[in-house]
């Protein structure tokens, strides 16, 4: 097991290295200027030319790169063109953001998609198992950014229940989620974000459930007189490693993807950051998001196959 | 006593208690009034001096916090603000030296971190925009300021409340730029040992509001400056909460559910939903022009005929019926309340006229190549408004091609010019002439072809710029003043532009919200804001 770990962990690395090389090509691939949005739309050629030796954007891109990795690797992400503040203390404040509304969703997400999708593997082809396969198809098919959209109308403008954007007047700085007064604002994002991840993992639990409870070993259980609730037991056991990956992948994707959400909620997050820093050409912001995501992605990846191990002994990875 | 009079001697007691407990809670004798505004920006402007962010980081935060040499007075809204005595009382350019303005200083002035303002601090403040050496030097103030800076030479103290400003040429239009340069406390900077990382803590201006506290990226609170210098300016409320917020469909749901009181820019669509709410909209003619500026070097808009002829193929009408009272018809430059506005050719919609001028110019169909951005500073709905555009340009005979693109990558071409995007015959960017030497001469003058300014097509005639050169040198200001609306005429009679459209300039704010008026600029003064409990 701790091998597996150690063998995983070293894979990270150059995974890392292949992200960075691409995402640091990548944004000097796009069209615009990283200064850009310094200069107004009338400085001179003069001044532009300044600006980039004072950024050290007039070297060569593999000078830059390295320079950039030999930073990062002493875990200095470089300063934001932006705001001029560190690009690692702006990260980490927003995934923590992130992290918190993405977690909300994805146990919100699992808790109710893996009931309602064992309960469909149990009523295969009954209007139980297509009401559940209505809506895991409308989880994955309707915008999340659109019914974000509409939880805002219905609880925010229409009934007042809740609030439409933002973290409280406090800011994220202020915020707790042990404080109703706070945690009523992560309540619309979340609800939002687990629309998908709703969608996906009730599908897999269908699936997954339904493949188990085929199998013979299932028909043994019950012949041996089992209890349908002990042989759910054993089901359900089974068919979690799959659901659990699942699970994973999507809270990978939500830590990464969730642009769109956070911008109509004016959540202050990776995804809010790093649109803005795209829209800009923060070059070093752009950057270290990338990077940070995708190494939270690959920690999250590897999370998940170290729980699936813990969770079924058939598993041997080590 | 009698158990009746008890009880009633009770109630009385308990209300005595009751009444003197509410008049002496400092919560409910004076409840601190709050204005939360949210911007259109993704983020708070920079305060740490020059803001960021375009005139949206002047609006909120840059003439918030601190004051210029001059300001502008945004207290009307029938009429386009004119320059008023700010941090200087009174200001000449020198009879006998063209080059030196004489600057006289408001005395008494006091940074919030309770420094007097001084010649010496004036002229380190125009020194750290413009000269590398100076300390407290930020390479991103001074590439902020660099259209306004470019001209200016140094400033030098004279005297106990004077300073003497020398530019690089003659130029009559500098009291304009000065509004621009915004003074800081050199005594603050100092103190955060010439870091603005530091000095962002306790930044120090001079303006009606004072900085509270900022949570990065999310919300920056100014509290009302109660010593400001400027009586009539002291803000009528507490606190003012700038919240950036770019999405305009949560601006106007944070609105509606009482989660700000002040919105920008609210969608077209929106607006009857925010009436129905009762909430008040605004609007009022600004400068602020919505065009394509076209490349004047290659075919087909080389050609006159071909640039008229895309100016009568516009139905402006239709494109402000699209924008729902957010926008009106856009003729020329200017809009027609500009005191340099003067009387220049309008072009009406007329399709016929302009089919015939394409065959004329033998360009028909004519096909063209506009770049243009999602969204983006100013570019108010880029997308149904260009949509509408083109098919009215299609209409007479143009064959229009869109090169969309986000607004970082036009506002890099709109940097670089026509001579290094050749393919692009038109951009979509919207331009702010509020003041006459960037906002008018920079689009049509020789010295300010792109990318040494904003002359993104390379527009020029020797008429225009000999005008051009001899305003900058004439100080009288009626005089020079009629220099640029001929400027202004003689520029829509050659069409470097299709004319399109003005904003508008749309808010939205709470009922409780009173005593906004809004100015015809991008600037608005936000200090006679009452807010209603």
């Amino acid at each position: 097991m701790w091998l597996y770990a150690l063998r995983r962990i070293l894979y990270a690395v150059p995974i890392a290295l292949g992200v960075s090389i691409i995402c640091f090509g990548l944004v000097f691939l796009a069209p615009g200027d990283p200064l850009g949005s310094l200069l107004p739309p009338d400085a001179s050629q003069a001044d532009i030319e300044y600006l980039r030796g004072v950024y050290g954007f007039d070297r060569p891109l593999p000078v830059q790169y390295f320079d950039w990795l030999m930073r990062v690797v002493s875990g200095d992400l470089g300063n934001s063109i932006q705001s001029g503040r560190p690009v690692l203390t702006e990260i980490s404040h927003a995934l923590m953001n992130t992290v918190l509304v993405s977690f909300g969703a994805v146990a919100v997400a699992f808790s109710i998609a893996f009931v309602l999708g064992t309960i469909a593997a149990y009523h295969l082809g009954t209007w139980v198992d297509r009401t559940v396969t209505g809506l895991s198809i409308a989880g994955v098919s309707v915008p999340n950014y659109w019914f974000g959209v509409v939880l805002v109308i219905i609880f925010a403008v229409e009934f007042n229940l809740l609030p439409a954007m933002g973290m409280g007047s406090g800011g994220s700085e202020n915020f707790s989620i042990f404080e109703w007064e706070q945690l009523k604002y992560a309540i619309l994002p979340i609800a939002t974000m687990s629309l998908v991840p709703l969608g996906v993992i009730m599908r897999n639990t269908r699936s997954a459930v339904a493949d188990v409870l085929s199998q013979d070993f299932v028909q043994a259980l019950r012949a041996k007189g089992l209890g349908e609730w002990a042989v759910a037991r054993h089901t359900i056991r089974n068919a979690l490693p799959q659901v659990l990956a699942v699970m994973g992948l999507q809270f990978g994707y939500l830590v990464g993807g969730s642009i769109l959400v956070e911008t109509i909620f004016n959540w202050p997050g990776t995804g809010f950051l790093l649109g803005k820093a795209i829209l800009t050409r923060d070059v070093p912001v752009v950057q270290g998001v990338v990077l940070v995501l995708a190494i939270c992605f690959v920690i999250t990846n590897l999370c998940v196959d170290l729980i699936q191990t813990a969770v079924d002994p058939r598993i041997k990875r080590g | 006593m009698t158990k009746h009079t008890f009880g009633r001697n009770l109630i009385r007691w308990g209300a005595a208690v009751a009444l003197a407990s509410t008049m002496l809670s400092p919560g409910a004798a004076s409840a601190e009034t709050v204005l939360r505004v949210a911007m259109t920006l993704g983020d708070i402007p920079a305060w740490t001096g020059q803001p960021d962010q375009g005139y949206e980081g002047y609006r909120f935060v840059g003439f918030n916090l601190h004051d210029g040499l001059i300001n502008w007075d945004l207290s009307k809204s029938d009429r386009e603000p004119a320059l008023r005595p700010g941090l200087a009382t009174k200001w000449e350019v020198d009879p006998a030296n063209h080059k030196r303005w004489i600057i006289t200083l408001r005395e008494g002035v006091k940074f919030h971190d309770g420094s007097d303002l001084t010649p010496e601090v004036v002229a380190w403040n125009f020194a750290r925009l413009t000269d590398k050496t100076t300390q407290g030097f930020d390479p991103a103030q001074f590439a902020r300021m660099r259209t306004r800076a470019s001209n200016i030479d140094h400033v030098e103290p004279l005297g106990a409340n004077q300073v003497a400003l020398f530019t690089k040429a003659p130029d009559s239009f500098t009291p304009f730029s000065l509004t621009n340069f915004l003074m800081i406390s050199k005594k603050a900077l100092e103190k955060a040992n010439w870091d603005y990382a530091a000095y962002a803590k306790a930044p120090a201006g001079t303006g009606p509001y004072k900085f509270d506290k900022v949570v990065p990226h999310e919300r920056l609170e100014l509290v009302r400056n109660e010593n400001y210098w400027d009586k009539d300016r002291i803000p009528k409320h507490d606190r003012l909460v700038l919240v950036p917020m770019p999405e305009a469909t949560t601006r106007t749901a944070a609105l509606l559910s009482g989660q700000v009181d002040f919105i920008e820019a609210p969608s077209p669509d929106t607006i009857p939903r925010l009436q129905s709410a009762g909430m008040t909209i605004v609007t009022n003619t600004y400068p602020h022009n919505w065009t394509y500026q076209v490349n004047m070097i290659d075919p087909p808009f080389n050609d006159i005929k071909v640039r008229q002829a895309a100016n009568y193929a516009v139905n402006r009408e239709d494109v402000a019926a699209l924008l729902n009272g957010t926008g009106e018809p856009g003729y020329a430059m200017l809009p027609p309340s500009s005191r340099y506005f003067g009387h220049p050719v309008k072009y009406d919609f007329d399709p016929e006229k302009a089919t015939a001028l394409l065959k004329e110019a033998k360009c028909f169909p004519c096909e063209i190549n506009v770049a243009m951005s999602t969204a983006g500073s100013g570019q108010m709905q880029p997308l149904a408004m260009n949509e509408l555009v083109k098919s009215q340009l299609e209409a007479v005979g143009f064959k229009v091609n869109f090169n969309v693109m986000d607004w970082s990558a036009l506002h890099d071409i709109s940097l670089k010019g026509r001579e290094a995007f050749p393919d692009i015959d038109a951009i979509n960017v919207s331009r702010a002439p509020m003041e006459p030497y960037n906002g008018i001469l920079g689009f049509v003058m020789k010295n300010r072809f792109a990318p040494n300014g904003p002359n993104w097509g390379w527009f020029s005639t020797d008429e225009i710029d000999a005008l051009g050169a001899k305003a900058m040198e004439t100080f009288d200001e009626p005089q020079r003043d009629a220099m640029v609306t001929k400027i202004h005429e003689l520029t829509v009679a050659q069409a470097p532009m299709v004319y399109i459209a003005h904003d508008l300039n749309p808010r939205a704010m709470s009922p409780k919200v009173k005593g906004f008026v809004q100015a015809q600029s991008w600037f608005q003064d936000l200090t006679p804001i009452v807010v209603e409990p």
